[in-house]
This record gives C-alpha cells, sequence and structure tokens, in this order.
C-alpha cells in the first residue's frame, strides 16, 4: 500500500499522520479514503473532480504535473505528499 | 432592535453585541484566520450559515445550532456533472449570497455564487441543486464578470408575499425575477443605464453592473439599486427605473432600504470606479426620505480625514426597527448608528477587511 501525508492544514478533515491505502493511482486512493474522511476529497478536488490550483503533488520525492497527478500510476511502495502552494496574507 | 450583528471578514466571523450602554463590542469568534465570504441568520429556525473561502481548498458551507458556539460543515453548492459554457466546465469560486426561503417554506435556502449559478436547497443546506431555468436561459451567456473573472449572483430577494417569487441582482447581468420559483426568469431593468459600454447599448438592461439590489420589507415592489455610475429606484417591482443623482458621487457598492419606509434608503459613495475610495478621505453615508428627491451627506461620528474605507456591497445594513444601522469597510472599520445614521458610533477593535455586515 502507498503512503500517504497530507499539508497539516487539513488536518481537520483527513489524517494527521502518514496513512497506508490501496490504490493505483492518487484518485483511487482519494476514493479509498473517503470511508474514513469523507470531506477530504472535496479540499483536495474542485467540484468537477480536478486538483484544486494550488495544491501540490510529489510522488516518491519528485513534484508532479497536475494533469497527471490524479492518474498517474502509483507503486505499493510509493510516498506521496498532498501539500499546499503558499500564498495569501 | 436587532441586539446581535455578525460581520463576516478576510480572517473570521465575528459576532457583535451591545455591551452596557451603547458601545458595541465582538462577543464571540468563529473561523478565525479562514475568509468568510457570507453569514446568514435563518430567521425561521434560529441557524447559523457562514460561507468559507478556503482558498488553496475551496468554498465550504458551515452550519450553527447552537448561536455560533459549535459549527458543523453541510455539503456546499456544487457545479458536479455541469456542462462547460466553453473548454473549461464551471467550478465554485465564491458563495456571494445567502438567503432563507419564505416563511411557508421552513428548510430552504438560495445560495448565489460566481460564477452566476443559484442554487436552491430544501434541507438546511445539507444538498444543493443548481436552478437549471437560469443557468441555461441562454441570456445568462451575455453576462460578463465585473470585478471578478466570472459574473455572480450577489443579491437574492424572496418576496415576502409569495416565496416563489425571487428577484436575483447580478453582476454584471441586470435584474431579474422569477415568479415560478425559478423555473422561469424575467428580465428587468428599463430605465438602468451603463456609463461603460459604447452609447447604443447604455440601456440595454442585461449591461447593467447592478452592484447592490435591495428592497422595503413592507412594501416589496419598492426596490433600489447601487449600480456602477449610478443610484436607481423603482416603485413597482424591478420593471422599470428612474435614476437619481445622489450627492458626494453617484459609484459605491452599498445600499440598505428602511424595512417601513420605502423612499428611505442609505448608501456609501466612493470615487468612481477605477480608483474606489472616500472623496477627499471623508467616510460618509447618503440618506434620503423622500424616494431621492433630496439626499442628506451624514458624518457625524465618521473618520473625515485620511480614512480610506471601501464599503462593499454587503457591508451596511438596516435592522428591522430602521433606526439601527452597521457598516463595515475594506480596512476593518465597522461603525454602528442608532439613530437613522444621524450619528454614528466606531468599535474599538482593529477588525480584517469587512466583506458582509448583517443584524440577526
Amino acid at each position: 500500500m502507498a503512503s500517504i501525508v497530507f499539508t497539516p492544514h487539513l488536518r481537520a478533515v483527513g489524517p494527521l499522520r502518514p496513512a497506508a491505502y490501496a490504490g493505483a493511482t492518487l484518485a483511487e486512493i482519494l476514493d479509498a479514503m473517503t470511508a474514513d474522511y469523507p470531506r477530504l476529497k472535496d479540499y483536495v478536488l474542485d467540484d468537477q473532480g480536478r486538483l484544486r490550483k494550488h495544491i501540490a503533488i510529489f510522488v516518491d520525492g519528485a513534484m508532479v504535473a497536475r494533469e497527471i497527478a490524479l492518474t498517474q500510476p502509483l507503486q505499493a511502495s510509493s510516498d506521496v505528499y498532498v501539500f499546499q502552494a503558499l500564498s495569501g496574507g | 432592535m436587532s441586539d446581535r450583528l455578525f460581520a463576516a471578514t478576510r480572517k473570521g466571523l465575528f459576532e457583535f453585541r451591545p455591551q452596557g450602554g451603547r458601545a458595541w463590542a465582538v462577543a464571540r469568534t468563529s473561523f478565525l484566520g479562514s475568509p468568510v465570504s457570507m453569514v446568514l441568520a435563518d430567521p425561521r429556525d434560529g441557524a447559523l450559515y457562514a460561507a468559507l473561502d478556503l482558498g488553496h481548498f475551496g468554498c465550504k458551507l458551515h452550519r450553527s445550532e447552537d448561536g455560533g458556539a459549535t459549527w458543523s460543515e453541510t455539503a456546499a453548492p456544487s457545479y458536479a456533472g455541469v456542462e462547460a459554457d466553453a473548454d473549461d466546465p464551471p467550478s465554485l469560486k465564491l458563495i456571494w449570497a445567502l438567503e432563507a426561503g419564505g416563511a411557508d417554506e421552513p428548510g430552504v435556502l438560495w445560495a448565489g455564487t460566481i460564477p452566476g449559478g443559484l442554487f436552491r436547497s430544501e434541507d438546511r443546506g445539507d444538498s444543493w441543486s443548481l436552478v437549471r431555468g437560469l443557468w441555461d436561459d441562454p441570456r445568462r451567456k451575455d453576462w460578463f464578470g465585473g470585478g471578478y473573472d466570472s459574473p455572480g449572483i450577489h443579491s437574492i430577494l424572496v418576496d415576502p408575499r409569495d416565496s416563489r417569487r425571487i428577484a436575483l441582482g447580478i453582476s454584471t447581468g441586470g435584474v431579474w425575477e422569477s415568479q415560478d420559483g425559478g423555473a422561469s426568469w424575467t428580465l428587468g431593468g428599463q430605465g438602468l443605464r451603463a456609463a461603460y459600454t459604447p452609447p447604443d447599448q447604455a440601456y440595454d438592461p442585461i449591461r447593467q453592473d447592478v452592484h447592490r439590489l435591495a428592497r422595503c420589507a413592507a412594501e416589496p415592489d419598492s426596490l433600489w439599486i447601487q449600480h456602477h455610475n449610478g443610484v436607481f429606484r423603482a416603485t413597482g417591482g424591478i420593471g422599470r427605473w428612474e435614476e437619481i443623482e445622489p450627492p458626494v458621487s453617484a459609484f459605491g457598492f452599498a445600499v440598505a432600504v428602511h424595512p417601513q419606509k420605502p423612499g428611505t434608503a442609505w448608501f456609501a459613495p466612493a470615487v468612481k470606479d477605477e480608483y474606489r475610495y472616500p472623496v477627499d478621505g471623508r467616510l460618509v453615508v447618503n440618506r434620503t426620505t423622500d424616494g431621492g428627491a433630496t439626499f442628506e451627506t451624514l458624518s457625524q461620528g465618521l473618520p473625515q480625514a485620511d480614512a480610506y474605507d471601501l464599503v462593499y456591497r454587503h457591508g451596511l445594513d438596516v435592522d428591522p426597527s430602521g433606526e439601527r444601522l452597521a457598516m463595515g469597510s475594506t480596512t476593518g472599520g465597522l461603525w454602528f448608528s442608532e439613530d437613522g445614521g444621524d450619528r454614528w458610533s466606531g468599535v474599538q477593535a482593529r477588525l480584517p477587511p469587512i466583506y458582509a455586515v448583517r443584524f440577526a
């Protein structure tokens, strides 16, 4: 199972610690997590199911282009980070 | 009199109460640090709703059953499954208006959003439906963004005589009304004038940048508009409008209408569109009590030098008595009046930029 870590900004709706979920892609992992964290997906994806603009995905140490971040195949040993861009005031 | 005011701000929701004497002070804070774009206190069941604009993580809606002590997240309006106008399928950018349905429709809520979708909930926000009668109206394609990239619905007026009659103010897309609960829509706005279009389109009702639409609760066919370049009044519903010449400036965002006196309304003028700050750095309120024939420019208690406070479209409210007013600004100023605007008093708090103030 891939290991997935979320920005602490999502602690109210997602896991506090690295979590392990089965899934061939990030999209599948987010689906699998819905049972445990029903609000999480709406914070990461917009209402059309697209990765939100200011969310950054890292897989095994490399940032993944947003266009493929949800569908890129993951390894069972992959480390996935769902982080956010920094902006605002 | 309302003894509770909510201020939705860039960094949270603030509840104000009068403390001893007449000084209003912060009684409770919610969502500190998070932008709150709109707040609604439902007069039918006492529930509170707060619309959050979390930026990175999207727009959310929360409900409180205990006056704001605790909140739980409900569903938010969603464009899931709504097809694209052009290349880009729509998604929720802002919850800009939240209103309760009629007294005979418990649980019904209306939400106006950017992009320009109107949503209806029949279960206190647990689920929402896009009002297709408006979204699919071909005339919607002639709306355009005013200040934001996409058009948006900022004013929703449910007619107190008939809950199926809904009037909307749209920036930019004029004023609309449905008499059948949203299934079909009429474009009003004859007489509204746009100074920013080619001359032959100046009176095109769909080109009108209505900044705020408000009505007299006791005489619902009496309405006022603060428009991008003017103030307008209607006395027979949203169809026909008369342009009014206010002093100081015709530009502004906000208008509040006296709940019993249809000829009494308040405005917060500012230097016109490309600048947007109080004329000469003096914050004032324009009040008419005779349907716009004359105005008084009220300034007692408001900063009269070096004030660069802009009052957004939801930043001015009047309570059901018609005497108590609140006004909040982009620089976090918040003032109350207990006498219809004759005298104002600022709160002793340095607040974040204020998006909306509402008595409850």
